[in-house]
């Protein structure tokens, strides 16, 4: 690292701007494609570069206007925020108590073990059975019933985070409470939930994230506007019979802002948070 | 007693969870167990203890068999190339030059982008009659006409895993770019002033500190290969002929279009023994490396 030649270095920014130009291509291809006119996406040669730029199909896809496209595609990105969030709720609320019991009481970690082991199980090992389950409590084709499936994905990836998050924070304080009279749910209140509200926003925000992505059991179980969400419509848009590239390029756009923002936005904390698992183990 | 009362407040704080793990993982987890051995239909009546048969059938049938070595195929050179060419990246963003904090910013795109928007995003790049990367490719002069990619069985899979490819790439590399700033520099100089080469450098000096976290993105990513449905789904559907048609799918279509719940249980398990045994090979892989490198 210390003598650099002159020849490696011009290596090393060469390969850089490969490197930033195979990220950067596809992801501009696709806002390129979102405000392209059709024959400019269908000329051969094809036009990399459109004449004019045109944010119409934003518009088309973003108004509610009765049986137009946009009106589905307005319903799903409801429903995607809808179900996400309220999984996301609870996903914190149960695991919340559950993250702070585990890091205190090693004794207890085994059943946090046990809770990370489910990641390995594919989805298809739980899907016909809750297909069932649902399908008795009449939950089939709605939020409410997608969001209590995705707890399955939300509520041990969320404790993990947690109980990761309160590892650092010191026991002193709890005991100092603990003396000063304080009862164990007024102790986790008001003297960890403060100390702990970062890692509680990154919890917030990566589930809130897996279940904005999530696409399997959101295929399986829902089957219209009422609580198809923003992944099965866009998934809808590209099998289907739409000709119009730009519209699904433009849907693709719509759905990747939101997590886009965040990665971008909470660059830091995300590569620490990616990173740590890999480096501590 | 204070510490029996304390256990018990322990555990009234994991209620909630366990009780919710139980209804969502568990439970489904042993109805998949005792759907495996009926032959139930999705819709309708109950149906009948029928012993091994769903898994002697899956196991002997042809479509499995094809299944099972497209995932292993996927699963293998996906997960190959990703953990190769992202240490290379990892290693050119551990250099000085221009632009880094740039770069590894970008790395993060790949991995935001929802791989459903990622599947569609290269189901239009690779389109037959209107697809840039046809565009691309003829422009340079390495193709002379418009290929189908995904529509046909010798070129879909590369194609696939092309675009899984890009989306995780970035992951392994800021991995091993993490782990890569945890060589202390006074080692690299010590052997750079032994007259160490580059290869004994990166075998003997830069290697063992990567290994542990690339084995945990290597175990990881196998694990998700494996599972891999999205992609595909929307991709290619499992076509054409069947050419990309990994286990997961198979299993949707089983259970879900054919709505045979029972055989579509038992190929379900199968595929989940079968991650079982990958995680645990992988594990004891990681410990007698950990136990070598010590």
């Amino acid at each position: 690292m210390e003598h650099q030649s002159r020849a490696f270095s011009i290596f090393v920014h060469a390969m850089a701007l490969l490197v930033a130009m195979v990220i950067l291509a596809p992801l501009l291809w696709l806002f390129i494609m979102s405000v392209s006119s059709n024959a400019d996406l269908s000329a051969k040669p094809l036009h990399f570069w459109p004449e004019v730029f045109d944010f119409s199909r934003y518009g088309q896809l973003l108004s509610r206007s009765n049986n137009s496209m946009g009106e589905a595609f307005v319903a799903s990105l409801f429903n995607s925020i809808k179900v996400a969030s309220m999984a996301t709720l609870i996903a914190l609320a149960i695991g919340i108590p559950a993250g702070w019991a585990a890091s205190r009481n090693p004794r207890v970690g085994w059943s946090l073990g046990a809770v990370v082991a489910t990641y390995m199980l594919p989805p298809v090992a739980l899907s016909v059975p809750l297909y069932m389950i649902l399908a008795k409590a009449g939950l089939l084709n709605t939020t409410w019933g997608l969001a209590l499936v995705y707890l399955s994905i939300l509520a041990p990836f969320s404790t993990w985070l947690l109980k990761a998050g309160f590892d650092p924070i010191p026991r002193d304080l709890e005991m100092a409470a603990a003396i000063d009279g304080a009862r164990l749910d007024q102790t986790l209140r008001i003297v960890i939930l403060p100390l702990a509200m970062p890692v509680i926003a990154t919890s917030l925000i990566f589930a809130f994230l897996l279940a904005w992505d999530e696409f399997f059991y959101a295929l399986l179980f829902t089957s219209n506007q009422q609580a198809k969400t923003l992944t099965v419509a866009i998934a809808d848009l590209a099998g289907g019979r739409v000709s119009d590239y730009g519209l699904i390029a433009t849907a693709g756009v719509l759905a990747a802002l939101p997590p886009v923002f965040v990665g971008v936005l909470m660059q830091r904390a995300l590569i620490s948070g990616l990173t740590n698992g890999g480096v501590k183990g | 007693m204070l510490s029996d009362r304390k256990t018990l407040h322990v555990w009234l704080l994991m209620l909630p969870l366990l009780c919710v793990m139980i209804a969502v993982i568990g439970w489904p987890l042993i109805d998949t167990i005792r759907l495996s051995f009926t032959n139930t239909r999705l819709v309708g009546s109950e149906g009948e203890f029928v012993g091994l048969h769903n898994f002697t059938k899956m196991l002997s049938s042809r479509n499995f068999q094809r299944a099972f070595s497209t995932t292993m195929q996927f699963t293998l050179i996906s997960v190959t190339l990703e953990i190769v060419i992202g240490v290379l990246v990892g290693m050119l963003l551990n250099q000085k030059f221009y632009g880094r904090t740039i770069l590894r910013g970008m790395l993060i795109l790949p991995w935001a982008l929802p791989t459903v928007v990622n599947a569609t995003l290269w189901r239009l790049i690779y389109n037959p009659e209107y697809g840039a990367f046809n565009a691309a490719l003829l422009k340079l002069g390495i193709i002379d006409q418009y290929q189908s990619w995904l529509g046909q069985p010798q070129t879909a899979m590369m194609a696939l895993i092309l675009a899984d490819l890009w989306k995780n790439f970035p992951l392994v590399a800021l991995i091993a770019l993490a782990a890569l700033q945890s060589v202390p520099n006074d080692i690299r100089a010590a052997a750079i002033s032994d007259g160490a080469n580059a290869f004994r450098r990166f075998r003997y000096v830069i290697l063992p500190y990567l290994v542990g976290p690339l084995m945990v993105a290597v175990v990881l990513r196998t694990i998700e290969a494996f599972k891999v449905f999205d992609i595909i789904w929307i991709m290619t559907r499992g076509g054409p002929a069947n050419s990309t048609r990994t286990l997961s799918i198979l299993v949707y279509q089983e259970a879900f279009a054919f709505q045979r719940a029972g055989s579509g249980a038992s190929l379900a398990l199968i595929i989940t023994l079968a991650i079982t045994v990958l995680a645990v090979i992988y594990i004891r892989i990681m410990r007698s490396w950990a136990g070598g490198t010590n």
